[in-house]
């Protein structure tokens, strides 16, 4: 018989849908096809033009019909994308979900297209009070929706027909991560039977691609851009700024198992830690990040000596690779070098708030199909990084368990533990 | 009464009043108290403006205080007058173990940039080569960082060392209300004993009066109390800059440390109303009726905007409510956005406190005599999302 309780007398969460948009595609079938294959999704950039750029390559997502609309329209349309193959799958109504909804997304801001249409249908006046008596006699609800932080989220509640108040989250690179963290919280918790989480990021604006340029943490290899992310590789600098979306419905074992529905994996367990040591750099001695996969493992209910393969957050930066090999072989000692370890990135690029949930995603087929998507670029490897990253061709293996990592910005680190079976 | 009952122990508040508790609770139960207010620097606008702070009292390191604009400068502080009222500052045990909820809004853009460029887009076509040009000339690197949303919490990890967990939420008002909801949550459920939770709202910047006008949502000409804007010149919103945050414990690990309890946090309700439907009223309704407010006098600390639809549905709801004494405090502080809720629990704790309510804030608000048993906090969206929670005695 199935237990539908953990180790901690919990309720068990399923996923029962997924869905997936990246560069490489909209859908499941599409990703998994290139992730397999070892294909790289990061291509020059057409959206904006690239003078005075020093990184002119990305993974944005240009197939969409809101690729060209800005950031806030584009957040949207990848959420929605996700979310409706999710349910899809999972088998429910698409107009009516019937559970909470947590949204990882980029904070909003006004397009500089707004701005400037703003900026010149007004005279005379400086700019900070032109812009406000021109938005004030435009009234503008479309406008105004785009700058509030909560509009996506709202949106998606009314498209989906999911209950309360919808949750809008910013953990930086990990978001996409406490994103599902939330979503399995609430199910246990027994508020929620189900709950549908998103991480959606389109925000690879030319200021938002500027202002990582600024901090020197993006790849500048533009000649041959599908070779720029380069995960745990000598010669890495940097990571390759890229969107997508992932959604993962989740449900307590009992309701998906009493209302027949495939169970595509288990969210096992959740761990958090956060980093004082500064605003965009780890601790060095990685204490933070250690203490995150190890609050998952408990979580999970797991002896380190139980993952069978371990989804990086490897971003392809010299600072992340470092630290994250640190902490892996220090939760994993010895053992580690004979886990598999590989970077979605290597393909996809980092789509910042939506990493942690398409990564996640990826990690429960890598269970499902037995295939170990590899470390693409993997041509130097950094001998100070000893670790198997199932280097440029993916591998058949049978894979029980996997830690997803997703370290952020301002000192979030987020692992989940998922699980291809129930115990 | 039970262990894991979610209690106050630290408040941390800052606006144009002043800042700590007892500096609001001095200010706001002095009848017939006026506001702070600058209608000159934002004209047509009136705002609430910070008080003069020392950010050193908070933020020791000026190397820290350089790498925040004003915002996350303001949070940063307000979390540390909380965890200092809690007793927690500086106690490493306790902030490496504090599991922490940020209501966050964020994007203070540098002004002088952004006018330069739209100066220079009277003349020229090529706007996405100028901002291209622009940007990678003229942007202060650390400005991105010092604007970002998830950042006011990562510098309350810095600068306060809290590094249990750090979780950021979005969403205006609807932010505030997700944020302690989850944070109370956490703590009744076991799986946190001690969080950190708040948000904070700097209005003094042209950017964050523009999020609200493009909707026309803001008030011109004459200040007027919150209650009192509806067919007035503009929206209705008098913003504010101010911050607020809460530690929350269980009862259990705050009267192990026997620390001061302000008040017992009950139910936090939240709810999304289809407004484009006309649903906001019931909403409402639906949230007081989940409140179940047990007769006799309620005192309740409203975050009402004065945004005119959504002022006027709450106003609606709490005129009809029996007992119900409100007390608009945006008049007074001006709206805070992602701190409203915040702040309206917390001056729902100190009525609890100190065993008194307020007197009205505004001409039309009735009064309350008598100790407030619990009292009811909201926070009504301007734009969208609902939230209230009730605040009963200590023990």
């Amino acid at each position: 018989m199935t237990k539908f309780k953990d180790h901690l007398g919990r309720p068990v969460v399923a996923v029962t849908g997924i869905g997936v948009v990246t560069s490489l595609g909209k859908g499941k079938a599409e990703n998994w096809a290139a992730l397999s294959a070892g294909k790289s999704g990061i291509h020059p950039i057409t959206r904006f033009p690239v003078d005075h750029l020093s990184t002119r390559i990305s993974g944005m997502v240009d197939f969409l019909p809101s690729s060209t609309k800005g950031a806030s329209a584009l957040t949207y349309d990848l959420a929605e994308t996700a979310a409706e193959e999710a349910m899809t799958e999972a088998g429910l109504d698409v107009q009516d979900f019937g559970g909470p909804l947590f949204l990882a997304s980029p904070p909003m801001e006004l397009d500089w297209h707004d701005r400037f249409a703003i900026y010149n249908s007004g005279k005379d006046k400086p700019a900070p009070e032109r812009l406000l008596e021109v938005a004030r006699g435009l009234n503008s609800l479309d406008m105004f929706e785009t700058s509030q932080f909560g509009s996506i989220a709202d949106r998606l509640a009314d498209r989906f027909g999911t209950t309360g108040l919808p949750i809008t989250l910013s953990t930086a690179c990990a978001s996409g991560a406490t994103a599902i963290q939330l979503g399995v919280e609430a199910i246990r918790r027994g508020e929620c039977e189900r709950a549908l989480s998103i991480g959606a990021d389109g925000s690879a604006t030319a200021e938002a691609l500027i202002r990582f340029s600024l901090l020197s943490a993006l790849s500048t290899s533009n000649d041959v851009p599908q070779k720029a992310s380069k995960p745990f590789s000598k010669d890495r600098d940097g990571f390759v700024l890229a969107e997508g979306s992932a959604a993962l419905v989740l449900e307590s074992l009992e309701a998906a198992t009493a209302r027949g529905a495939t169970v595509l994996g288990i969210l096992r367990g959740c761990g958090e830690k956060a980093d004082d040591f500064h605003r965009t750099r780890s601790k060095p001695d990685a204490s933070p990040a250690i203490a995150a996969v190890r609050a998952a493992l408990a979580d999970a209910g797991l002896s380190d000596t139980e993952i069978d393969y371990i989804n990086a957050h490897g971003t392809s930066t010299p600072e992340n690779d470092k630290m994250e090999h640190l902490s892996l072989s220090t939760v994993f000692g010895e053992r580690i070098s004979s886990i598999p370890v590989s970077s979605n990135k290597s393909m996809i690029g980092h789509t910042l708030s939506a990493a942690g949930a398409i990564e996640a995603a990826f990690s429960l087929m890598t269970m499902r199909e037995g295939v170990i998507p590899p470390t693409i670029n993997y041509d130097h490897p950094d001998p100070a990084i000893a670790l198997d990253v199932v280097p440029n061709v993916k591998r058949e293996a049978s894979v029980r368990t996997v830690l997803s990592n997703s370290f952020g910005f301002g000192g979030q680190n987020t692992c989940l533990v998922m699980a291809r079976e129930p115990v | 009464m039970n262990a894991h009952d979610v209690v106050i122990t630290g408040i941390g508040l800052v606006s144009s009043l002043g800042e700590g508790p007892d500096a609001h609770w001095q200010k706001l139960t002095t009848p017939g108290v006026k506001p702070v207010l600058d209608a000159e620097r934002f004209a047509p606008y009136t705002v609430h403006p910070l008080p003069e702070i020392d950010w050193n009292l908070q933020i020791a390191k000026r190397g820290d205080q350089r790498q925040m604009e004003t915002w996350q400068r303001l949070g940063t502080y307000a979390a540390g007058l909380a965890l200092d009222d809690a007793g927690i500052k500086d106690n490493e045990e306790l902030c490496t173990t504090m599991d922490m909820v940020v209501a966050a809004g964020g994007g203070e853009r540098d002004m002088a940039v952004d006018s330069d460029i739209l100066a220079a887009s009277e003349t020229r076509n090529d706007r996405d080569v100028l901002l291209n040009e622009k940007l990678t000339t003229e942007l202060r690197p650390t400005l991105f960082l010092a604007q970002l949303s998830n950042l006011l919490a990562g510098n309350i990890s810095i600068v306060h060392k809290v590094t249990g967990s750090s979780r950021t939420f979005m969403g205006e008002e609807g932010a505030g209300v997700s944020a302690i909801e989850t944070a109370a949550a956490r703590i009744r459920s076991g799986q946190s004993t001690h969080m950190l939770v708040g948000g904070a709202f700097q209005t003094e910047h042209a950017d964050m009066l523009l999020g609200y006008e493009l909707a026309g949502y803001l008030h011109r000409g004459d200040w007027k109390p919150v209650w009192q804007r509806q067919g007035a010149e503009g929206g209705g919103v008098v913003t504010g800059s101010g911050g607020a945050f809460l530690v929350l414990e269980s009862r259990e690990h705050a009267e192990k440390r026997g620390h001061r309890i302000y008040a017992t946090l009950g139910p936090v309700l939240s709810s999304r109303a289809r407004r484009a439907r006309g649903e906001l009223q019931a909403g409402i309704e639906a949230l007081i009726a989940k409140a179940q407010l047990q007769g006799g006098e309620v005192l309740t600390i409203s975050g009402a905007s004065g945004s005119h639809k959504a002022t006027a549905a709450e106003k609606a709801v709490l005129d009809a409510a029996p007992g119900v004494a409100a007390r608009g405090f945006s008049t007074l502080t001006g709206h805070m956005k992602e701190a409203q809720f915040p702040f309206a629990v917390a001056l729902a704790a100190l009525a609890i406190h100190h065993n008194a309510g307020y007197p009205p804030f505004a001409a039309g608000e009735r009064d309350f005599a008598g100790a407030p048993e619990t009292v009811l906090a909201t926070a009504v969206g301007y734009h969208h999302f609902e939230g209230m929670a009730l605040v009963g005695k200590a023990g």
